[in-house]
């Protein structure tokens, strides 16, 4: 204490603010990895309230027969730009922000390989939302049709051709993609380039820390799958304004071409948004399992198969369309295959925490809920995979269900997990342990409330995206419990939301290291410098903070 | 706080020798952009044959032999100008990068022949059908990458005229020879689509 008072350490805990504006200009123009981080972090919560919103009003929409609060017209917008926001403005800035704060850290190095198309990617991924957010006043058209886009976030051709979709509304949501997909591209090119060319001395692949593994390999599919999202919008553009006939049915086109080309795109996003969510569980659960990662080659091997067959199972999207039987056996069977690679994570996960000294810290019981939601995901994922299940079962609820439960379930559930764990290394405060038991077990009975009714409410035969329904079908019941979770949801949030304030306002510091944790981000100070490490560090195992506190058992000795 | 971890005794494969940053986001580029072309092809492959009326492809189409060798032709130019460039002679360079330059001019100039006989001539617009339609979407989509390669070059040149470039730019030359290279990759997989198999 008398330590902290001596005259030296004054200046700098009085460092005089800078004015706001100044602040705020410093933030337009960074170029560095940490601040673009949280920007894309903070664009990804604030683009999930208003998605958040949207679900509620058609929850509420729905939580009643032959309910009148929003028009029909309304409905099919709340529902298109919920799924659109979801996808593209939720899932994609959270997981690029944590990959943009988290791996030159977790590298050893001091940023990404291409700092400023880093902010290039940022800034047209946000403008690439405000875009989508524009339709709502701009979608009028000089038809005078329609506002937001009202196609759903698939957007069938040739529902999307300038006959049945009038007005601007489908051009702005063409357009958003188009700008915030090229935007993710860039951010891929910038994160492989930086894994290839920028880890620490001695941080070969096989000790890269599995976040970073898993990221690479998103970034690769990225890559890869983004441009036939992009190619099919162009193509839609053409046929909207030049007059071409790519999915124009009366010249030849072919509507199930677009579903082809949106899928390809479309399923392995579905890995791109999870796998970094696998990427944060492997991380986290290991730490407060006080045990190294069980199967680390096998994880990064199962990720590897995942991106590898995820690319080849899109067409299960389309069993109802009519394929051929040969086509609808490859997609079954392949789809089938996938569970191979992510049960072994599974299992690699259970491992690890199994005989370990688990801490059931805020960020680890995210995680376990993860693992029991995701499970659950998964099984009824293969149900869905079996051609004759999904002709009964294809566009119903059950479908609604199952994604939910991957993608909130699933993702967010760890996404939370991750700004809980490393919310104290971004900015040297700790988040409130009580609230954030309140955050989780809201959101556990809201989630699960919320979706596992529309299982049953599928099953009995209810359809996605219906904007009412008439008594006596059974469904009543199903939809009023599912209605009642949103309200525990939203103050799971709120109580997320409450506690990061109060965190920021007056949390505890957290200090260097808070979780006794064992890869390089948490060897610097919280928040870390601009230039992030001093020196650069260097590396001898997968766990290099490992080593440097058991200098009598380090890990690499037994790797 | 602790920045460098100990070094130890058992003796570790030290500077490791990592690619340039600017090859390996080329090379990224390049995968993302072959993935885009990939369903351009596709579609083109999807539709031969489907159009409900004419013009159809063999009525119209003549195989650019021409244009096709000097793409080909400027694919040996760069790597040439690019090998002058690594042996630091500046005059070199910029001789064989100018011949590279021209001979992409020479084929957007076919190119842009053809389409005027197309449209004029013929009267095959991109909505006319949808031979019309994939084939002006995939050669126009190649041509745009012509046309963004050879404003590059064209860059290039101008600061080595201004004598920017050195035998130090040597890897950020061979990053945009390297896209050079895959546009003429595409170019021959565009022939054999539009030309050989869809004729």
């Amino acid at each position: 204490m008398a330590f902290a008072e001596s005259p030296l350490a004054q200046p700098q805990a009085e460092t005089p603010r800078l004015p706001l504006l100044v602040q705020l200009h410093d933030w337009v123009v960074t170029v560095d990895h940490k601040r673009l981080g949280i920007m894309y972090i903070c664009t990804g919560l604030l683009f999930f309230a208003v998605a958040g919103l949207e679900a509620s009003i058609m929850r509420w929409q729905l939580a009643f027969p032959n309910h009148d609060v929003v028009s029909p017209a309304v409905f099919n917008r709340l529902f298109t730009m919920h799924g659109t926001t979801m996808v593209f403005l939720v899932g994609m800035p959270l997981i690029l922000g944590l990959a943009n704060y988290l791996i030159p850290l977790m590298i050893g190095a001091r940023d990404l390989a291409f700092p400023r198309l880093n902010a290039f990617g940022f800034w047209l991924s946000l403008f690439g939302g405000a875009l989508l957010y524009f339709s709502y006043l701009g979608g009028e058209g000089l038809t005078g049709a329609g506002t937001a886009p009202d196609v759903g976030w698939f957007a069938y051709a040739p529902l999307t051709e300038r006959a049945f979709s009038r007005g601007h509304s489908t051009d702005y949501w063409i357009l958003s993609l188009l700008v915030g997909g090229i935007g993710s591209v860039a951010t891929s090119i910038n994160i492989v380039t930086t894994v290839v060319c920028m880890r620490c001395q001695g941080m070969t692949l096989a000790r890269m820390p599995l976040f970073v593994w898993m990221l690479l390999v998103v970034a690769g599919m990225i890559l890869l799958i983004m441009p036939p999202l992009t190619a099919a919008q162009i193509m839609l553009l053409l046929d909207r304004y030049l007059g071409a006939r790519f999915f124009d049915t009366q010249a030849g086109g072919s509507a199930l071409l677009w579903q082809h080309f949106f899928w390809i795109f479309g399923h392995p996003e579905v890995y791109v948004l999870m796998l970094p969510g696998f990427a944060a569980a492997s991380e986290i659960i290991p730490v407060f399992s006080r045990k190294p990662m069980f199967g680390y080659a096998a994880m990064v091997g199962a990720t590897l198969a995942i991106a590898f067959i995820g690319m080849g199972v899109w067409a299960h999207h389309m069993f109802t369309v009519g394929m051929s039987t040969m086509a609808n056996t490859f997609f079954a069977a392949s789809t089938m295959l996938i569970a191979v690679p992510t049960g072994i994570k599974i299992f690699n996960w259970l491992a690890t925490m199994y005989g370990g000294k688990i801490r059931f810290a805020t960020p680890m019981l995210f995680c376990t809920g993860f693992l029991f939601q995701f499970l659950c995901a998964g099984l009824t994922g293969i149900m869905l995979a079996a051609p004759p299940f999904d002709w009964q079962l294809s566009d119903s609820y059950f479908v609604v269900a199952h994604f939910h439960y991957v993608l909130i379930g699933g993702l967010l559930f760890t996404i939370f997990a991750a700004i809980y764990y490393w919310f104290p290394k971004a900015t040297g405060k700790m988040l409130s342990e009580t609230l954030g038991q309140w955050h989780f077990w809201l959101l556990v009975i809201g989630f699960n409330l919320t979706f596992g009714p529309q299982h049953i409410a599928g099953i009995l035969g209810m359809p996605r995206r219906i904007y009412t329904y008439a008594p006596g079908r059974g469904w009543e019941l199903w939809n009023l419990l599912s209605s009642v979770g949103v309200a525990f949801q939203a103050l799971a949030v709120l109580c997320f939301v409450w506690n990061v304030i109060r965190a920021l306002r007056q949390g505890p510091p957290a200090g260097d290291d808070p979780w006794d944790a064992w890869t390089l981000e948490w060897t610097t100070t919280s928040p870390p410098p601009e230039y992030n490490f001093e020196t650069l560090p260097e590396v001898q195992s997968r766990r290099p903070l490992w080593d440097l506190k058991h200098p009598h058992d380090p890990d690499w000795h037994h790797e | 706080m602790i920045n460098a971890i100990a070094r130890t005794s058992h003796a570790e494969p030290t500077e490791e020798a990592f690619p340039s940053r600017g090859r390996v986001g080329m090379v990224c580029l390049i995968a993302t952009e072959a993935a885009l072309f990939a369903i351009f092809v596709v579609a083109y492959l999807f539709y031969i044959g489907k159009s409900f009326i004419g013009p159809y492809p063999a009525q119209v189409l003549e195989v650019p032999i021409l244009p096709t060798i000097c793409l080909l032709a400027s694919s040996a130019t760069i790597m040439l100008a690019e090998r002058a460039l690594s042996h630091g002679y500046g005059m070199r360079f910029k001789g064989w990068w100018f011949l590279t330059i021209l001979l992409g001019v020479e084929f957007l100039r076919a190119t842009a022949v053809e389409w005027y006989r197309l449209i004029f001539t013929h009267h095959l617009t991109i909505s006319t059908n949808l031979f019309g339609t994939t084939f002006y979407s995939l050669v126009g989509f190649h041509a745009l990458h012509v046309t963004v390669g050879l404003t590059l070059l064209t860059l290039v040149l101008i600061l080595s005229v201004c004598g920017y470039v050195t035998q130090a730019q040597n890897e950020r030359v061979a990053a945009l020879s390297l896209y050079w290279h895959f546009v003429d990759v595409v170019w021959i997989v565009v022939f054999l689509v539009v030309y050989v198999i869809g004729r």
